[in-house]
């Protein structure tokens, strides 16, 4: 017998009987910006609050002097920024910073989330640069997480990001920034 | 040692006694739980419906193991339409088998991983360093363990028994580098270092799971750092492996569990990073993807009416932290890569009751409740330490004795007979003087001139 | 009331005292006090120490005792808890749906007695007096298996004369654990020596709890070291009169 039917043959003998649990589902409310805003702070990331007409400006100062990358599909101008045309990782390391859209914003968590769509690029550009800006309009904040994977595809690969990288493993001293971004800033575009 | 594995090579009172005496441990420990149990206690208060998200959990892990099997195939049939493969490991050795073969079949001799209290449960490290391969831990922690040839002993934190100093130390012997000073910061920066390159050259990733959600196929790994991201993104090739009790039936399940994972493990109301994926997506990740789906015990725990619930432990560590044993005896007492209260009903269903010094970890417990309290799942951890302390062959001395009292205290004119003239109150106290270990540190209670019972028929008179 | 005195094991041989105080408390409240001499153990300690067979014939022979009683009172929180839970669960491993049954019979009859104070109040007829300086430990079984959690100590604060001070880390468990401070006495001698040094710290007079067990534990500790502090169970305290 192999190991799927000896595995499933156990299961089946353990004989737990079948059940369906209620979920009870999770009220729908208004997300708070304000509460977002909070909580993507207190992970120490920099929230800037912006509208469309000037954010290109707010993205110059923060890229000023950097070796920018952006996702194939990117609406906003910025000077010098490349857009990623498959790059090698060892390329990818070689740019400071990477902006990028995402696919919703959770306020109860203060966590992003990106689902690889064409304006946020595939994981590895948000991942090997050291610098991360991620822009969220205020409509895609959601008040919980059931709302956030409501609107999210599961087959999608999705990165959940709630601050920047960080360790707590010496002696449960919070740091920030290990492997991943050490910088995390978060644009919100009000408008 | 490193790799850790589950089987205690002696029993609990030895191994505690042995890591007691390490006065540096102690204090390592007592200060890093306490931090994060009232961090913990913060990050609870805010959830309105704490005990009702504590309720939700527990049901939906009950259901998920109620329709197992249902789920598991579901699971497979969704990554395999994915693009990913599926294997079932029924033992630790044919999980580790399936790993080297994979590696093998790539001609890989390095795999990097992302921590999995699963891998060290078999031994993955050893198992494949026994084949030529060599396995690099990239959590920070876990990287500590491994230069230290040492094994973790806390879940989430399993360096947690070593301060700045010692891991300054460690990384000075054993990376030939300069540390600055212990800052954590630091030190961190030099794991950084340590590590970026070998992400970037690695062909191959192993990995655990936190979930898996059976009706889409996805797998889902927690962590802080971004090593994970680092491992699951940026090789070719990913293993995962997971014990069959992580699979979640729904997607909507998801939300339930990440209210509760960070806010109990981390003390956080969310981890840095989720990564969550399904098979192999084009032009982004690993191109390749196993999943092995890990029995290694599970099924017998499984067919338990009573230890059941233990498969419900999402690994989130809160236990360990509240526990009084674990923060005094640390994590390498229990001789496990599953330490603390959980550890003490895990590891011995999964090895069987007959393991005779796992079978000592149930009576590692003073039974305080304090795990069952701060438990995300509600798996009553008392109740199954005295159901699994009932399953143990007793020592003759020992079950003689509770004989002798059963006799006694089942008959009302026994126990009467025997409270007369401070007779059973004398046999209590010279029963207790004839324990060492009670007498080096405790004053025997005083006998008192009459019993309850004495009193109260004398009053009647 | 009718109130069926549960006085324990433990009690009725090591602190009849602690007997006695609950009920002159019982007595002061205007009940009527019985105590039914075949009482002898709940099955405690043999279910904890995996003696499962012999606990539920004992849980058992506790249930034909007090099953029609209208209602039970006991000077021990885990006692209590252990009636109250532990019966449940042993009749669920062994699946004996008669003893599951019985059991939950015996919920909203059976206090321990500072929950049955709280409940049904009383400290205004009782008036007690204890000119002393005090800390609670609050006991595992009391706080968290009954649900107490630290309310006892409302009862202390309204003893007359007596000087309050809350223990620092008072969750944390004293080390009993009945076998296990005998099993695993050196990880149980670490906890008792921790519980010891926050008690000390407070220079108290006492140190009270709702369970005898947890204070010979804690009292066996203090004295060893030749510390100040005396252990004293709740009753006691609430007992205690101004001298006429």
């Amino acid at each position: 017998m192999d190991s799927k039917e000896l595995i499933l043959r156990r299961i089946r003998s353990a004989a737990v009987t079948p059940a369906l649990h209620k979920r009870v589902p999770v009220e729908k409310r208004p997300a708070s910006l304000e509460a977002f805003v909070e909580r993507v702070e207190d992970y120490r990331a920099t929230v800037y609050r912006t509208t469309r007409n000037d954010i290109e400006s707010l993205l110059a100062t923060l890229c000023e002097n950097k070796q920018c990358l952006t996702p194939e599909q990117f609406d906003f101008f910025i000077f010098p920024a490349q857009s990623d045309k498959d790059y090698s990782h060892a390329d990818l390391a070689l740019f400071d910073t990477t902006i990028t859209m995402c696919a919703v914003g959770i306020e109860e968590s203060g966590t992003i989330v990106l689902d690889s769509g064409p304006d946020q690029g595939r994981r590895a550009i948000t991942l090997i640069p050291d610098h991360h800006i991620c822009i969220i309009r205020a409509d895609q904040i959601v008040a919980t997480l059931e709302e956030a994977l409501q609107r999210l595809d599961p087959t999608r690969p999705l990165t959940f990001i709630s601050g920047p990288s960080a360790t707590s493993d010496i002696e449960l001293v919070r740091v920030e920034g290990v492997h991943g971004p050490r910088k995390l800033e978060v644009i919100l575009l009000e408008d | 040692m490193s790799g850790g594995g589950i089987r205690p090579s002696m029993s609990f009172s030895d191994a505690a006694r042995e890591t007691l005496k390490n006065r540096t441990l102690r204090h390592n420990l007592g200060f890093a739980t306490r931090t994060i149990c009232s961090k913990r206690e913060k990050v609870v208060a805010e959830i309105a419906d704490w005990e009702q998200t504590r309720t939700a959990g527990s049901m939906l892990k009950d259901e998920a193991l109620a329709n197992l099997e249902e789920n598991l195939l579901i699971l497979e049939e969704k990554v395999v339409a994915a693009g990913g493969k599926v294997h079932w490991a029924a033992t630790a050795t044919q999980a580790v088998e399936i790993v080297a073969m994979i590696a093998k079949s790539h001609q890989v001799s390095k795999v990097v991983k992302v921590k999995s209290i699963t891998s060290d449960e078999i031994e993955l490290n050893d198992g494949l360093a026994a084949q030529g391969i060599t396995a690099l831990e990239t959590d920070l922690a876990e990287l500590i363990c491994q230069l230290a040839d040492d094994s973790p002993s806390h879940i989430l934190v399993p360096a947690i028994h070593k301060n700045r100093d010692e891991i300054r130390a460690l990384f000075e012997a054993k990376l030939g580098v300069r540390a600055e000073t212990s800052e954590p910061a630091a030190l961190a920066e030099i794991a950084r270092t340590h590590l970026r390159q070998k992400f970037l050259e690695a062909k191959m990733a192993v990995s655990g799971a936190n979930f898996a959600v059976a009706e889409t196929g996805c797998i889902g790994v927690v962590e802080s750092e971004g090593n994970g991201r680092m491992c699951l993104t940026l090789p070719e090739v990913l293993v995962t492996i997971m014990g069959i009790e992580k699979v979640l039936p729904k997607w909507e399940d998801v939300a339930t569990l990440m209210r509760l994972l960070p806010r109990s493990s981390t003390a956080e109301r969310m981890n840095p990073y989720t990564s969550i994926w399904t098979g192999v997506t084009p032009g982004d990740g690993p191109q390749e993807f196993h999943l092995i789906l890990l029995d290694n015990g599970r099924t017998t725990v499984l067919a338990d009416a009573v230890g059941r619930q233990t498969l419900r432990c999402i690994r989130c560590s809160a236990c360990l932290n509240v526990c009084p044993v674990y923060q005094r005896t640390g994590g390498h007492a229990y001789g496990s890569v599953y330490p603390g209260p959980i550890g003490a009903i895990l590891t011995p269903q999964l090895l069987g009751m007959e393991h005779k010094n796992a079978n000592t970890l149930p009576f590692a417990s003073s039974m305080c409740g304090a795990c069952y309290e701060a438990c995300p799942v509600k798996i009553n951890i008392p109740e199954v330490l005295a159901y699994l302390r009932g399953k143990t062959a007793k020592n003759p001395a020992e079950s003689s004795a509770f004989r002798a009292a059963f006799w006694m205290m089942s008959d009302h004119r026994r126990f009467s007979a025997a409270l007369k003239g401070r007779r059973l109150g004398v046999s209590i106290v010279s029963g207790l003087g004839l324990v060492k270990g009670w007498t080096d540190s405790r004053e025997m209670p005083e006998v008192p001139a009459e019993s309850f019972r004495t009193w109260w028929s004398k009053r009647g008179q | 009331m009718t109130i069926q005195l549960f006085i324990t094991c433990l009690n009725d041989a090591l602190y009849p005292g602690t007997g006695v105080a609950t009920t002159e408390i019982l007595e002061r409240l205007g009940h009527s006090v019985e105590f039914d001499p075949r009482q002898t153990c709940c099955g405690q300690m043999h279910l904890n120490s995996g003696y499962t067979d012999e606990a539920i014939q004992l849980a058992e022979r506790w249930l034909d005792i007090y099953e029609d009683a209208e209602c039970i009172v006991s000077p021990s929180g885990s006692c209590v808890a252990n009636v109250r839970e532990m019966f449940g669960h042993a009749g669920h491993w062994t699946q004996n749906s008669n003893l599951i049954e019985r059991a939950a019979k015996m919920d909203g009859k059976l206090f321990e007695l500072s929950e049955f104070i709280l409940k049904f109040g009383g400290m205004d007829v009782l008036n007690p007096y204890f000119p002393h300086r005090v800390t609670y430990h609050p006991t595992c079984h009391g706080a968290r298996a009954l649900g107490l959690k630290d309310s006892p100590e409302q009862l202390l604060r309204q003893v007359q004369g007596l000087d309050f001070v809350e223990l620092s880390e008072k969750w944390q468990c004293c080390g009993f654990g009945g076998t296990f401070s005998l099993k695993n006495s050196d990880t149980s001698a670490a906890m008792l020596q921790d519980k010891c040094e926050t008690i000390c710290a407070l220079d108290v007079e006492y140190c009270v709890a709702i369970d005898n067990s947890c204070l010979m534990h804690i009292g066996g500790g203090l004295r060893k070291d030749g510390k100040v502090p005396k252990v004293i169970h709740l009753a006691e305290v609430l007992a205690s009169q101004e001298p006429k």
